[in-house]
């Protein structure tokens, strides 16, 4: 008779990439180097990424920090949808920083590129620069401003870069171009970004490539890991594994 | 005289009509703001700055034809250069409207000013005009100041507008002429040198965009020179033609017919610049950098390139300009020079739009689909209405500075 193994109580990756948070945390910001790693073959295309994000930002319609790019493969009946997640790469040679005119976007100290929403005079060269269509203007529109009232959950204040925001007509973030930040002020509090606590598949790793013990840099010495448009020259820092 | 008081009634008429539809929309503009705009996240730029290019490459082209005569001694063309210059600056004038309204943040243009990137083109094409503006002005003052001492004392609107422009000036010896005329040699030199890296510097804003493939190429810079001169070429030729007060003489029709030879020139080297561009990208067959020029041949919006560039900016052009008969004729020149200046509107709508129409990663646009991601785009009524209100700003300032300051065609400049 084969023995029935003991089933070992496993880690929790969440748990575990909170610790690996801390540590980097406890780090000068410029040794940081924040990075994703995302599983394909553990996405399930459910967006809830996507939902978290707009939740915690409360980015109106048409302005996606993150989403899902879906993509069938092959003719009916072999056919097979992949899944690609998408944020920010934030890219170690950011084509975005380079092209904006007043510098009011720029790679920060722990890698990450931001928006100085107070800076930015909405050209939006940027968009066109990103290799990765990351980058969404802010219109100032309102998913529900055809009902009889804007509803609170789009008034409510944001707290992205760490600065509390009321979206206002004429006023920032509005006539701004937005984008995906690594949810940087949830990170100063210790919290991972908002899409990764959410994904359903587990697929969505977030930590440290700085740090050999975190979780993203252990996935990436184990497995078969990809960048999107290598040949650019852009250096993301958001990873795939296949 | 009739017939000229008829035409300059219909002149006003339309520019008053579309003074009005300009009011409407920057009313709708500075109000509401980019919602009742079409561009979106996918096709971040539009009819905006596809004009501001087109404005601002008629600026350029119109001031380095000025500089053939100022800089390079071209006496031939020494009856228009004093228009060309103006027409440039009014040119720049709509193109420095047209991408200031194009901002999410007006207020904020200043700080192009106090804290420029000098990596980003953009940044270095704002600190090229507006530098290439301060020279256009003073270079014009030299080259009316004595002219301007002159109609001082004529009766009216127009003399007090002189004796305020010539800024207290009195000189109006040769002597003092001569100078003008030196120090304008030195302000156009230096003007043809800024009006290139400008007009270049705006090609290279496209050109170092390694994310569009299509604008990705070392032929953008010097295509968009080319551009400002075919386009500045074209409206320098309809206006001589049309509005020079010599019509019907010799020496008018005599110019139009060199002006046509140099336009025509010009014009032929543009279409072997596109057939450049476009073919080699086609030979490669790779996808993404294909895909742009498909949609400007076969796409919804064909007819942009093939009655547009095609047949109004190439076919009309070459084939007045070449024949004898129509080249000679100041009315047929004319009318091509006309074509080219409404072509020009579509190279710069196909130079902005398509390569934008194919986002950066296959299947983006419907991944969460929304009206600002559409890969689809035409220019809603409120972006119409505010660049004909820039187009009837520009027409009246033209007509206003061509009735009341020395700067007509054959006005007498040139020293004995
Ligand atoms: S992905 Fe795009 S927006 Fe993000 S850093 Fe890279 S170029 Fe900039
Ligand atoms: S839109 Fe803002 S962030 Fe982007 S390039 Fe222009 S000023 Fe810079």
């Amino acid at each position: 008779m084969p023995e029935i193994p003991v089933i070992q109580e496993r880690e929790d990756v969440i748990a575990r990439m909170m610790d690996d948070l801390q540590r980097a945390l406890k780090k000068p910001p410029s040794e940081r180097r924040w990075g994703m790693v995302i599983d394909l073959t553990k996405c399930t295309g459910c967006d809830s990424c996507t939902v978290a994000c707009k939740s915690e930002h409360k980015t109106p319609p048409g302005v996606n920090y993150n989403v899902v790019i879906k993509e069938e493969i092959g003719t009916y009946p072999n056919v097979r949808d992949v899944f690609l997640p998408r944020p920010c790469m934030q890219c170690e040679n950011p084509p975005c920083v380079d092209v904006c005119p007043v510098s009011a976007t720029y790679k920060n100290e722990e890698g990450i590129v931001v928006i100085d929403y107070d800076v930015c005079i909405g050209c939006r060269y940027c968009i066109t620069a990103c290799p990765y269509g990351a980058r969404s203007f802010d219109f100032g529109e309102w998913y529900t401003i055809d009902t009889p009232e804007v509803a609170p959950y789009e008034t409510a204040p944001t707290f992205e870069y760490s600065e509390e925001r009321v979206r206002e007509d004429g006023k920032s973030p509005i006539g701004n171009v937005r984008k995906c930040n690594f949810c940087i002020e949830r990170l100063h509090e210790g919290l991972l970004p908002a899409c990764i606590t959410t994904c359903v598949g587990r697929a969505r790793y977030f930590g440290d490539l700085n740090d050999p013990d975190s979780l993203v840099s252990e996935l990436l010495r184990q497995k078969h890991a990809f960048r999107l448009k290598e040949e650019l020259g852009t250096e993301p820092k958001v990873y795939y594994l296949t | 005289m009739n017939s000229k008081k008829g035409w300059s009634i219909v002149y006003w008429a339309v520019v008053v009509a579309l003074l009005a539809v300009g009011v409407v929309g920057w009313y709708w503009r500075l109000t509401v703001g980019h919602q009742m705009a079409n561009y979106g996240s996918i096709i971040p730029w539009g009819l905006w700055v596809a004009m501001y290019i087109y404005f601002i490459g008629l600026s350029a082209g119109a001031f380095l034809i000025s500089s053939l005569v100022y800089v390079f001694g071209v006496e031939r063309f020494r009856p228009m250069a004093r228009l060309s210059l103006f027409t440039a600056l009014v040119a720049l004038l709509m193109a420095l409207l047209q991408i200031w309204v194009d901002l999410g943040h007006m207020e904020r243009f200043y700080e192009v000013y106090t804290r420029p990137h000098f990596y980003s083109m953009m940044a270095w094409m704002v600190w090229l005009y507006t530098t290439y503006f301060v020279l256009l002005l003073v270079e014009m003052w030299f080259v009316t100041r004595r002219d301007l001492v002159r109609w001082s004392r004529k009766p009216g609107l127009s003399g007090t507008l002189s004796r305020i422009l010539a800024l207290g000036s009195k000189d109006e010896s040769d002597a003092s002429a001569r100078r003008d005329e030196q120090k304008v040699r030195v302000l156009g030199a230096l003007g043809v040198a800024l009006a290139i890296a400008f007009h270049g510097g705006v090609g290279a804003l496209f050109a170092v965009d390694k994310s569009r493939p299509m604008w990705h190429t070392g032929l953008y810079p010097l295509m968009f020179l080319l551009a400002a001169l075919v386009s500045g070429g074209g409206l320098l030729l309809a206006i001589y033609a049309f509005l020079a007060p010599d019509r019907g003489t010799e020496a008018h029709k005599s110019l139009v017919e060199s002006l046509s030879k140099l336009v025509l020139g010009l014009v032929l080297l543009y279409i072997l610049f596109t057939w450049a561009d476009f073919s080699i990208v086609w030979y490669g067959k790779i996808p993404a950098d294909v895909e742009p020029i498909k949609i400007i041949l076969f796409g919804k919006y064909w007819y942009v390139f093939w009655l547009g560039e095609v047949l109004l900016g190439m076919l009309v052009p070459v084939v007045l300009l070449s024949l004898k008969a129509t080249r000679q004729s100041p009315l047929w020149a004319g009318l091509a020079g006309a074509s080219i200046v409404v072509a020009f509107i579509a190279v710069r709508l196909n130079i902005v739009i398509p390569p934008l129409a194919v986002p950066e990663l296959q299947g983006l646009a419907d991944a969460a689909p929304a009206f600002r991601m559409s890969t689809n785009y035409l220019p809603s009524m409120m972006e119409w209405f505010v660049t004909l209100g820039i187009v009837g700003f520009g027409a009246a300032l033209y007509a206003l500075g061509y009735g009341l300051l020395p700067v007509r065609p054959n006005m007498s400049e040139k020293e004995v």
